[in-house]
């Protein structure tokens, strides 16, 4: 695949879209046919940048799902798409859904990274220009097929043009437009001219999904030849004349300060040029990233530790108990949960406990910055290209369009790259150099210095009836909001959407109240996105407290969500799906066991069994994931079911290892021997088991990760009567005896 | 310190200190970008080469330590009959995610299977655990293995 960071050709005629004129269609630069698209949708659209919570959302048909498809005089057809590939399959699932109604062959389309753009390349579903939280299909199923539509009928009017036909007598195919009486043919490349003319079709019809020929069928991934012989380019592989490379240190005490440097040992290292200061960072230029190194670790730095010091995890983790304990606001109240919990047969509570985590994509945090008097030059891989662009702005101080972003491929994302942090730092480190720096953080560095997933601290009470129905049930989650800091007028009332999303599972209790406690760390630690977003915190602890109230009425899990979940008919096939290709039920040797987990999330339904075995030491070995799903319309079965064997090993690399800890305002961990991943002789069997469905399609990057802690805590349980309420899995208090 | 270094065929002169690990002069003086770096411990086999056909991991492999050794890298494993067929097998199963590990995880099972062209799970395992994926690329991994085995047993066969 061919892709690059141009900006789209901007064309005489095809000026940008303004509201009442949302498609341009004209020869652009080079001659080929542009034409860009900014397809209205009535959505939910927050406004950015504004403080006043209470005016910002309002009901307006932005220019949200675009796109840029260009045509030149070949016929070759290549496609700006505002989502961004960090491994997902969006460079392959995007085109795909243009290329269905454009009735062109995938393997030939060439994709190009967008330039920075909210208005022209935002994310419906998020309101800017983000690749997360599994929107992308969801966010693009219909534009990007009406965008294929759309030019389609341009050149099918254009090829009757020329021939003086009706247009209704001509059909597309195979990248041509055909006269259906006459079996003449013209190619889409010697449609351009002419189509450049035709005013775009208001309307379009889209195909019936009877029709796809792309749509839910297995597609070789565009994206994947370059992957395999070292020629795709990551961020973190710019090359450019007179490039520098820098590695950095921030203060390893969290939220500390840089007291001084003294360069000279630095200095003399060979091939080191200059030494740069932040204030509570700093950087070694070099020739090359060997010299960096060297140079950094010969620098005599003094740091200003500050108010974290003396900070440890325990401090977190028992001010996080404390707020636990206060009133929190109400996110989701139905009944009356006190009445219900007193008046129940039985009653079960519990906390359970989730770490801090680190992201540690294999592509370690990098940033190339070329800022000039009057320009700020970015090569970066993100997930948020707009947010870079004003990161660089602001630390540059040059107007937004002073600042020019070329995305990359992303080495992985996680979340990590929906922060613009180090970007930031990346470019007031350059303000001070001459010349075009990469800068990249060691392993360490990023590790350290990320912006970790929250701590949580959540309590449960469930009030249950004689036959074992939960009447109550009550969820408090405690932790830091990520809204409140990422998208701050979303935050209102107290209530992180993110934090409580998911908070009563897929179950439609009487009495249930989830309500939240915002209780943030200590600042310098600073929280944010991580795979599976909410729901892989609350789809693990709903889980396990299911689990545990299907003990408390002696029940078979499987059948105790099976009755809580009588009027959900997609909950009830997934469950029934994967319970029957996990063999539930049948016997296992002694030590061993399964355990499930069942949530609706990200418009999608996942249930998983894991199969485990615990040795008398306790340590856990997952032998087996069954995953069964119903995520709507399927667009590329193959990349949903590489996107769930990786999310399964993503949750199951955090639920038996994943932990950050912090020591006198340090991060404990550093490297990937002290924070450990998941190694292919550890990775279980996975077998991933679709439902056929022709609902709206769902997002699958995230859901693999979501389902599987609990499915292996449950697991646990089963094979050692253990219940375990906090992660990651301690299986010093699985050992026999313990 | 001027050094010699022969890369994918072809000599190189290299003037960097003794210590420098050859990860960085593929990458920022070579330019041979495709060789990732992950980790600078050893930990993760994003780097990893072959030197003299054994896979190694250049962010700790010192220039001073390579002598006359061939060092080759991801860009030129598909002139490697096994390379490619390892590589055709990567594709067909559609391994890469990210991607950004997989040239090392290639350049390990290249070596790999030059090696023992019938490797069991255990070998699979023993050649491959030092290679993280962080998409979790692993069951495609060994799929993927097990396939381009096939195709090399089968060639071999064939007399190919």
């Amino acid at each position: 695949m061919k892709h690059d960071g141009q900006r789209p050709g901007k064309s005489s005629d095809a000026a940008m879209p303004t509201r009442r004129s949302f498609i341009q269609a004209g020869l652009g630069v080079g001659g080929a046919f542009t034409v860009v698209f900014g397809l209205p949708q009535i959505a939910r659209y927050a406004q950015r940048h504004t403080q006043d919570a209470a005016s910002t959302e309002v009901d307006i048909p932005p220019f949200i799902p675009n796109a840029v498809v260009q045509i030149d005089r070949d016929g070759h057809v290549s496609l700006t798409i505002s989502q961004v590939e960090m491994g997902q399959g969006t460079y392959t699932s995007m085109p795909m859904l243009i290329a269905e109604e454009l009735e062109i062959e995938l393997s030939t389309i060439t994709v190009k990274h967008a330039p920075p753009g909210d208005t022209l390349f935002g994310n419906a579903l998020i309101g800017e220009q983000v690749t997360g939280g599994s929107t992308s299909v969801r966010a693009f199923y219909d534009p990007l097929r009406k965008v294929g539509a759309t030019v389609r009928e341009m050149l099918i009017a254009a090829a009757a043009k020329g021939w003086n036909v009706d247009a209704a007598s001509c059909h597309a195919e195979n990248g041509t437009v055909v006269h259906s009486p006459t079996m003449r043919k013209v190619g889409y490349g010697e449609l351009i001219q002419i189509a450049a003319s035709i005013p775009p079709p208001a309307d379009v019809k889209l195909k019936m999904p009877s029709e796809f020929k792309l749509i839910g069928k297995a597609a070789k991934r565009l994206d994947t030849p370059e992957k395999l012989n070292g020629s795709a380019v990551y961020g973190i592989d710019v090359k450019l004349s007179g490039l520098k490379v820098a590695t950095v240190s921030a203060c390893p005490v969290l939220g500390g300060r840089l007291a001084s440097v003294d360069p000279k040992n630095a200095l003399a290292v060979r091939g080191v040029r200059q030494i740069v200061q932040l204030d509570n960072a700093v950087a070694v230029v070099a020739d090359h990233m060997a010299a960096a190194k060297k140079g950094l670790a010969a620098l005599s730095i003094i740091w200003e530790a500050g108010p974290n010091e003396a900070t440890g995890i325990a401090d977190i983790v028992a001010q996080l108990a404390v707020a636990s304990e206060t009133p929190g606001a109400v996110a989701v109240q139905r009944g009356d949960v006190a009445a219900a919990l007193d008046s129940a047969a039985t009653r079960v509570d519990a906390v359970y406990q989730m770490p801090f985590l680190s992201h540690a994509p294999m592509e370690p945090i990098n940033c190339t910055v070329h800022v000039q008097e009057d320009s700020c030059e970015v090569w970066v891989g993100t997930q948020v290209v707009s947010r870079a662009q004003a990161a660089a702005a602001e630390a540059s101080g040059l107007p937004l369009e002073k600042v020019t972003v070329h995305n990359h491929l992303v080495g992985g994302g996680f979340g990590r790259r929906l922060d613009v942090d180090s970007i930031h730092q990346a470019v007031q480190f350059a303000k001070q150099v001459a010349g075009p720096v990469k800068f990249i953080w060691t392993r360490e560095e990023d590790i350290q210095h990320d912006i970790f997933r929250p701590y949580y601290y959540d309590r449960l009470s469930a009030g249950l009836d004689q036959s074992g129905v939960p009447l109550a049930f009550h969820h408090k989650v405690t932790g830091s909001s990520i809204i409140a800091r990422w998208e701050p007028f979303k935050f209102k009332n107290g209530i992180d959407n993110d934090a409580v999303e998911g908070g009563s599972g897929p179950y439609d209790f009487a009495n249930v109240l989830v309500d939240y406690v915002r209780h943030e760390p200590p600042a310098g630690l600073t929280t944010g996105w991580w795979r599976g977003v909410g729901f892989t915190h609350n789809a693990f602890i709903v889980e396990c407290f299911i689990d545990e109230l299907a003990t408390t009425a002696g029940q078979d899990p499987v059948s105790y969500r099976r009755n809580l979940l009588k009027k959900d008919t997609r909950a009830l096939a997934v469950l029934d799906l994967v319970a029957e290709k996990s063999g539930w039920g049948t016997p296992l040797p002694s030590g061993s066991g399964r355990g499930i987990s069942i949530f609706n999330g990200f418009g999608m339904y996942m249930a998983q069994v894991a199969e485990v075995s615990v040795s008398t030491n306790g340590a856990v070995k997952v032998k087996r994931v069954t995953c069964a799903l119903d995520a709507g319309t399927i667009i590329n079965p193959d990349t949903v079911n590489a996107q769930v064997q990786g999310g399964v090993i993503f949750g199951l690399t955090a639920a038996l290892y994943g932990e950050i800890t912090i020591k006198n305002g340090k991060v404990e961990q550093s490297n990937f021997d002290t924070y450990r991943m998941l190694r292919i002789n550890e990775a279980p069997l996975i077998d991933v088991n679709i439902i056929q469905s022709n609902e709206s399609p769902g997002g699958m990057g995230e859901p693999g990760t979501s389902g599987i802690a609990p499915a292996v805590v449950n697991a646990i349980f089963a094979a050692t009567g253990k219940r375990l309420r906090k992660l990651p899995i301690d299986s010093s208090l699985l050992a026999q005896g313990a | 310190m001027a050094f010699k270094l022969q890369v994918n065929g072809v000599d190189h002169d290299v003037d960097v200190d003794d210590d420098t690990p050859l990860l960085w002069i593929l990458r920022d003086i070579l330019g041979l970008t495709g060789t990732k770096f992950g980790c600078g411990m050893a930990l993760c086999g994003a780097c990893t080469v072959h030197v003299d056909g054994v896979a190694t991991r250049s962010c700790v492999t010192t220039v001073d330590s390579i002598g006359t050794s061939a060092i080759s890298t991801i860009e030129t494993m598909s002139d490697s009959s096994v390379g490619r067929k390892v590589q055709a097998a990567w594709h067909e199963l559609e391994v890469p995610q990210c991607g950004y590990c997989q040239s090392g995880q290639i350049m390990s099972a290249t070596a790999l299977l030059t090696d023992n062209s019938n490797p069991s799970d255990t070998d699979i395992d023993d050649a491959m655990s030092g290679n993280i994926c962080r998409c979790g690329t692993y069951p495609r991994i060994r799929a993927a293995i097990k396939m381009a085995a096939q195709t090399i047993r089968a060639n071999a066969a064939e007399g190919k």
